[in-house]
C-alpha cells in the first residue's frame, strides 16, 4: 500500500504478442490473495490476542513485521541461506516479545488508550531509527531459496511459484497449530478465559503475568515470522510495516475482538479484496478494503464473526 | 492563580503578536507553523480531552481542509475558509457515524482505517494531483499582500484564527454540551443512565472537531501554499495526540503549549542530532512515562 510511494514507475512496454489468458491471471491473483491473507492472519492473530488478553493496543505490531523482514535479509546475507531466517525470526521474536512485555508493556496495561497509542507510536519511531542505524535506508530484495525457485504447473499451462505454495503451506500449518492450541489445550483455555474476562485468571489460580508474557511473545514471533516469510515475495524497505498494520487492524475489526477463527476468515477476505483490488482497480484498492470495513461496521459493529 | 495564568497568557499573545516588530521572516513562519499545529491539536482536544475519544482519523480532516483550497482554486478566503470547514465537517459526520458505532480499541482501529482511506483517496487517485504534493495558489485575502509582508500578515491571521478557536471552545466547554462531553469522558454509562443521548453528543463533538481541523488545514495551505498527502497520514494524527499529551490533557491551553513545544523541538532537534525519529521517540517515551499531567500540570 505505502509501497507505491517508493516503487519506481516502470516504463510502459508495447503490448506483448502473447498475453496470459484472463482466467489464468485471475487464478494466480486468487492464490496470491489467499497467500497474502494468510500472512495477514499471522500478524493480526497476534494483535487480536494481545489486545484480547492484555488490553494493550500495539501500534508497533507492524514494525515487528518489518523487523522480521530485515532479520531475514540480514540472516540470508550473512549465512548465505534463507532457510535459517524463519526459525531465527520465531526464536528472536519469542525472546524480543518477552523482553518488551516484561520491560515495557506490563506497565501500560492499566493506562489510558492515549498513553498506549503514544507509547507504541514512539516504539515505531525508535524501531525505524534502529533499523536505519543497524542496516540502512535502502530497498533490498531477498532471493527466493534456490530449492524452491521454480514454478509448479497446475492446470492448462498455468504454473505457480513453488515458494508461494510453500508459504501458503507454512501459514496454514501455523494457523492450524494456533487454533488447536487456543481451542484444545489447557494453556489455550487459560488464554480464552483471560480474553473473556481478565480477572478470571487470578480467580482460577493461574499466573496472569506468565500468560501475558507468553501471549505477547507468541504474537511478536508470529509477526516476525510473517515478515521473514514475506521478505522474498516483496522487497524489504523502510516503513514496510505500516501498510500491514492498517490492514491487520481492519482484519481485527472485521473479525471481532479476540476471536482467532474470526481473524482467520477476515484475513482471507481482506487479503483477497486487497490483492484483487490492486490487480484490477489499482487506484481504488486502498479505499475498497476500508469501504468493506465501513460496511461491516454498519451491519454488524461487533465484527462479522463475533458470537451474537 | 487565576489572574496569574491570565497574565502569562496575555504576555504570550503579546509576544507572538509583536513578532513583526522584532523577529525575522523565518521565525515568523516558524511561529505560524506552531500556531497552525496549535489549532490542529486544539481541535482534537475537543474529542480527546472533552469526550475522551482517541481518534487517529483527525489528520484526514486536517488534510481535507488543506486540499479543499487546492480543489476550489484561488477565490476569496471568505469562500475557501467556510468551504474547508464544511467539507471536513461533512467527512467527519460520515466517518464518525460509522466509527462511533464501536467503542474503545475498535473505535481507535476504525478511525485509523478511515483516516488512511482519506489518505489513499488523495495519494492513489488523480484527485490529489500528485503523490508528492502540489503547490497551490493562495486564496485571496481582502486586500493584496506584498510578498515581503506575507510572513507578518499570515502570522497575525493565524493568531487571530487560533484566538477565535480557543475563545469559542472555551465558551463551548462551559455550556451544557461541553459539560455533558466531560461527563462522557468521566463515566459514559452514568451519562447514558441519566438520559443523555451519548451517541449523538459524541457525533456532534466528532463533527465539530473535524470541521475545526479543516479550518487548521485551510490555514496551513494558505500559509505554506503547498499541500501533500502526508498531511492526511495517521502519523500526523499521532503527532496531534502527542501535542495534547505533552501539553496536558486536562487544560484547554495544554495543546497549544504542546504544539509550541513540539515545533520548537523539531526546530532544535536537528542541531543536536540528525536522527529526528530518535529525538521524537525519546521525547514521547519521556512524556508518557514521566509527565502524567503534561506541561500545563508542572506548575500545579
Amino acid at each position: 500500500m505505502v509501497r507505491s510511494i517508493y516503487a519506481p514507475q516502470l516504463p510502459r512496454h508495447p503490448r506483448p504478442r502473447y498475453l496470459p489468458h484472463p482466467m489464468t491471471t485471475l487464478l494466480a491473483q486468487l492464490l496470491n490473495g489467499i497467500q497474502y491473507g494468510l500472512l495477514l492472519f499471522l500478524i493480526s492473530s497476534g494483535l487480536t490476542l494481545i489486545f484480547g488478553v492484555m488490553g494493550v493496543i500495539n501500534l508497533a505490531h507492524g514494525s515487528l513485521f518489518m523487523i522480521g523482514a530485515y532479520l531475514a535479509y540480514v540472516v540470508a546475507n550473512v549465512t548465505g541461506s534463507f532457510w535459517l531466517a524463519p526459525p531465527a525470526a520465531v526464536a528472536g521474536g519469542l525472546l524480543f516479545g518477552a523482553l518488551l512485555e516484561t520491560g515495557l508493556f506490563r506497565r501500560f496495561r492499566d493506562r489510558e488508550h492515549l498513553d498506549q497509542v503514544l507509547l507504541t507510536f514512539a516504539l515505531i519511531l525508535l524501531f525505524e531509527e534502529a533499523r536505519s542505524l543497524l542496516v540502512d535506508n535502502q530497498f533490498h530484495s531477498v532471493a527466493v531459496p534456490a530449492l524452491l525457485d521454480f514454478s509448479v504447473p497446475i492446470a492448462g499451462g498455468f504454473a505457480y511459484s513453488a515458494y508461494r505454495i510453500a508459504v501458503l503451506g507454512i501459514c496454514l500449518i501455523v494457523a492450524g497449530i494456533m487454533v488447536l492450541t487456543v481451542e484444545r489445550t489447557k494453556i489455550g483455555s487459560a488464554i480464552r478465559a483471560a480474553a473473556e474476562n481478565p480477572e478470571m485468571l487470578g480467580l482460577l489460580g493461574l499466573n496472569a503475568s506468565r500468560i501475558h508474557r507468553l501471549v505477547f511473545a507468541a504474537g511478536t514471533a508470529l509477526a516476525m515470522l510473517a515478515g521473514a516469510l514475506a521478505a522474498p515475495l516483496q522487497s524489504v524497505y523502510p516503513n514496510m510495516g505500516d501498510g500491514f498494520l492498517i490492514l491487520s487492524f481492519i482484519v481485527v475489526v472485521i473479525g471481532g475482538l479476540g476471536s482467532i477463527t474470526g481473524a482467520f476468515w477476515a484475513a482471507l477476505l481482506v487479503g483477497l479484496i486487497d490483492t484483487l483490488g490492486k490487480a484490477y482497480v489499482p487506484q481504488l484498492a486502498g479505499v475498497a478494503v476500508c469501504g468493506m470495513m465501513a460496511l461491516v461496521l454498519l451491519v454488524r459493529p461487533a465484527g462479522l464473526f463475533a458470537k451474537a | 492563580m487565576k489572574t496569574a495564568s491570565a497574565r502569562s497568557c496575555a504576555l504570550a499573545v503579546l509576544a507572538v503578536a509583536s513578532m513583526p516588530l522584532w523577529a525575522s521572516a523565518y521565525h515568523m513562519q516558524l511561529a505560524s507553523t506552531a500556531l497552525i499545529a496549535s489549532m490542529f491539536a486544539l481541535s482534537l482536544q475537543l474529542l480527546t480531552g472533552g469526550a475522551g475519544l482517541v481518534s487517529l482519523a483527525h489528520a484526514g480532516f486536517f488534510g481535507l481542509g488543506a486540499y479543499s483550497v487546492y480543489l476550489i482554486g484561488p477565490v476569496s478566503i471568505a469562500v475557501t475558509l467556510p468551504a474547508a470547514a464544511a467539507i471536513a465537517g461533512l467527512a467527519a459526520l460520515g466517518i464518525g457515524a460509522l466509527a462511533l458505532r464501536t467503542t474503545g480499541f475498535f473505535f481507535l482501529m476504525s478511525t485509523l482505517a478511515f483516516g488512511q482511506m482519506l489518505f489513499f483517496l488523495f495519494h492513489d487517485t488523480p484527485l490529489g494531483g500528485s503523490l508528492d504534493g502540489v503547490f497551490i495558489q493562495r486564496p485571496d485575502l481582502f486586500w493584496t499582500v506584498p510578498k515581503a509582508a506575507r510572513p507578518a500578515v499570515f502570522l497575525l491571521l493565524n493568531l487571530t484564527v487560533l484566538g477565535a478557536m480557543y475563545a469559542g471552545l472555551h465558551a463551548l466547554m462551559r455550556t451544557l454540551f461541553g459539560r455533558a462531553l466531560l461527563g462522557i469522558r468521566a463515566n459514559e454509562h452514568r451519562m447514558r443512565a441519566m438520559g443523555h443521548d451519548v451517541q449523538r453528543l459524541k457525533l456532534a463533538a466528532f463533527t465539530l472537531a473535524g470541521a475545526l481541523a479543516g479550518v487548521a488545514g485551510h490555514m496551513a495551505a494558505l500559509t505554506d501554499a503547498f499541500v501533500s498527502p502526508d498531511l492526511l497520514g495517521w502519523h500526523h494524527s499521532a503527532e496531534a495526540l502527542l501535542m495534547i499529551l505533552l501539553g496536558g490533557i486536562g487544560a484547554l491551553h495544554g495543546p497549544i503549549l504542546g504544539a509550541f513545544a513540539l515545533t520548537l523541538l523539531e526546530e532544535l532537534g536537528p542541531m543536536i542530532t540528525e536522527r529526528q525519529r530518535l529525538v521524537e521517540g525519546a521525547v514521547i517515551l519521556g512524556a508518557v512515562l514521566l509527565l502524567r499531567n503534561g506541561l500545563a500540570g508542572i506548575r500545579r
